[in-house]
């Protein structure tokens, strides 16, 4: 289980420090696929950063802490603390962009093998690295192709065969999807879905796209202005969502065969540099009351195992009227 | 009825390297499409990328020339052989809106100036007339003169410069809007604001828009009819409730099958252990 204690990630700048990530307070069970959605903005990529531990200035990790719940070479537990020592072996990270991540002019299967070593170990390796991508359905020759000679959907998968060679127990995936095209998308979702049932490891993915959510996660993790709204099994957050921002998420974009207008969520979010009273939701909410506006609502359990921070937590949104497009 | 996109056997060929090692690139193969309509209508065409959506309308905006075949839009050939009008009158009738918004304006330059000097320079309007147009396109999108004046464009939001542009298109007063990807760049939240205004323009205007899109939900909600494309050439088209409804060719049901809905799943979820 990781457990996120009361997590706070700052950016430090010229007017001032602002928090991206507010004060997240969650416990991820062992063996699932978290989803983490939220607009841009909303704090989803700082998370991931602070969870990989890639923390560098301006950005700091104010307060809090992460219980990874597994151990390290010494069988200490490992934390926020030490995690850089375990990138690639216990928690790895599948970026958005696979052309700017891999080196354009070292071919990919020089790339598998780029650690410090003997050669007759490299060789070894190298054997084991062309049974594995063999069963990410690539072909052998990919390892003479420089990056550039592949197409988007096989350097993708190049991205995943690194981020699970060994098998970590936690990876990351930062819309590793987004660039894609639908078809090359399901794709690259189903290989995910499969390599987490045979690894059986946590795979934290983030994605703007509810509809990628509903098909892979177990639990979803909503984000709005850096605080976690709600948290929960997919199951119940898509069957019954509790937030507001939730519920218009989940029916602001339009499904094929239905013809009901679609208003998108109208207004933006907070700037994180102003005040914050309340919540910070309230703005754009249809149920707001002076309440929201004066308290801010804390992520408290509604049902066995869903959370969500809202003073009307379930209440149905009255129907809107006319379309809104402004 | 009157012909509101016609393209025929239009073609584009690019050639990669040079001399005897050329390599040709067919990126419009042989499309032909067909609307004709007495009222304003959306057409969308789908596809993935290197599909030869943009292809398509980079030539309907005259920024590449066709290899062969022609393009019709509302009567008159706007690209290929015995391509009529002059430039201005061209941008009169067809106006583009680009994916990505922050790129369309530049950042040491306030946003009114596009939008003046379209309307000096495509419009032909000065002065007060030019004042009067622009608040008028601004208006439309659901802004006004005074929110935007002397502004830049770090001062604005993806959707808000988006709407700008598509204010912009709207100074010339054209028929034809051709969008390309214009969402894709905007916050999935907020997308919808800008496709219903599509809609509300068609509806309330009687402009019709040319979406190029890999959405094919968001081509759905909107558009009268849709074109799917592979590989350059056009392998389906038709009234949008048929194409998707009931496709026939067996890319369109590949591309419909792979879009992640939150109705059905592709295949059933492990379990947590524990």
């Amino acid at each position: 289980m990781i457990r996120l204690n009361n997590l706070v990630a700052a950016y430090r700048t010229g007017r001032g420090s602002i928090n991206a990530v507010d004060g997240v307070d969650i416990e991820i069970p062992d063996r699932c696929i978290l989803g983490v959605a939220g607009e841009s903005g909303c704090g989803k990529s700082t998370l991931m950063k602070v969870l990989y531990g890639d923390v560098l200035s301006p950005m700091s990790l104010a307060s809090g802490s992460i219980e990874y719940g597994f151990n390290d070479d010494q069988n200490k537990p490992v934390t926020s603390d030490t995690i850089q020592k375990q990138w690639f072996k216990r928690i790895s990270y599948v970026p958005q962009s696979s052309m700017s991540s891999l080196n354009p002019v070292v071919k990919i299967g020089k790339q598998f093998v780029d650690f410090p070593g003997h050669e007759p170990n490299k060789r070894k390796v190298m054997e084991q690295v062309k049974t594995y991508i063999g069963k990410l359905g690539l072909p052998v020759e990919i390892l003479d192709s420089y990056p550039h000679q592949l197409s988007g959907g096989m350097r993708q998968r190049v991205m995943i065969a690194l981020a699970t060679f060994f098998q970590p127990e936690l990876i990351l995936a930062d819309e590793p999807t987004t660039a894609l095209d639908v078809v090359v998308q399901k794709e690259i979702l189903l290989l995910l879905m499969e390599l987490q049932e045979q690894m059986g490891n946590t795979i934290i993915l983030v994605s703007h796209d509810m509809g990628v959510h509903y098909q892979i996660t177990h639990r979803m993790l909503i984000m709005y202005a850096a605080k976690a709204v709600e948290y929960g099994e997919s199951d119940s957050v898509f069957a019954a969502p509790l937030h507001p921002y939730t519920r218009m998420l989940i029916s602001s974009l339009p499904t094929i065969g239905d013809e009901s207008a679609r208003n998108g969520i109208p207004g933006s979010p907070p700037s994180l540099w102003g005040e914050l009273g309340g919540c910070r939701f309230a703005a754009r909410c249809p149920l707001a009351t002076d309440k929201c506006r004066a308290e801010e609502p804390p992520l408290v359990e509604h049902k066995p195992g869903h959370f969500a921070a809202c003073h009307h937590a379930g209440s149905e949104i009255p129907a809107a009227g006319e379309p809104i497009w402004q | 009825m009157a012909v509101i996109l016609r393209t025929e056997g239009l073609n584009k060929d690019y050639r990669l390297g040079g001399f005897g090692r050329a390599k040709i690139i067919t990126a419009l193969d042989d499309v032909n499409i067909n609307v004709e309509s007495d009222r304003p209508v959306i057409i969308s065409v789908v596809g993935e990328s290197g599909s030869g959506k943009t292809t398509l309308a980079k030539t309907l905006l005259r920024l590449v020339e066709p290899s062969a075949g022609r393009a019709i839009v509302y009567d008159k050939v706007v690209a290929g052989k015995g391509a009529q009008p002059s430039k201005r009158d061209f941008m009169k009738s067809v106006q583009p809106i680009f994916q990505n918004p922050f790129e369309a304006f530049s950042r040491y330059r306030p946003v009114d100036a596009y939008l003046f000097e379209t309307a000096d320079r495509v419009a032909g309007l000065q002065a007060k007339e030019a004042e009067a147009s622009v608040d008028h396109a601004l208006v439309a999108v659901g802004l006004d003169l005074a929110d935007v004046r002397g502004k830049y464009s770090n001062q604005f939001s993806g959707g808000e410069l988006q709407r700008i542009s598509i204010a912009r298109a709207l100074i010339p007063d054209p028929s034809l809007i051709v969008a390309d990807e214009p969402v894709s760049m905007i916050d999935a939240s907020r997308r919808m604001i800008i496709i219903n205004l599509f809609k509300r323009l068609r509806d309330e205007q009687g402009r019709s828009f040319l979406y190029i899109t890999h959405d094919l939900a968001t081509a759905y909600y909107i558009s009268d009819f849709v074109a799917v494309m592979n590989k350059g050439r056009v392998v389906e088209f038709g009234a949008a409730r048929d194409v998707m409804g009931n496709p026939q060719h067996d890319y369109t049901r590949l591309l419909l099958s792979s879009i992640p809905t939150t109705r059905s799943r592709w295949r059933p979820r492990s379990r947590i252990a524990g």
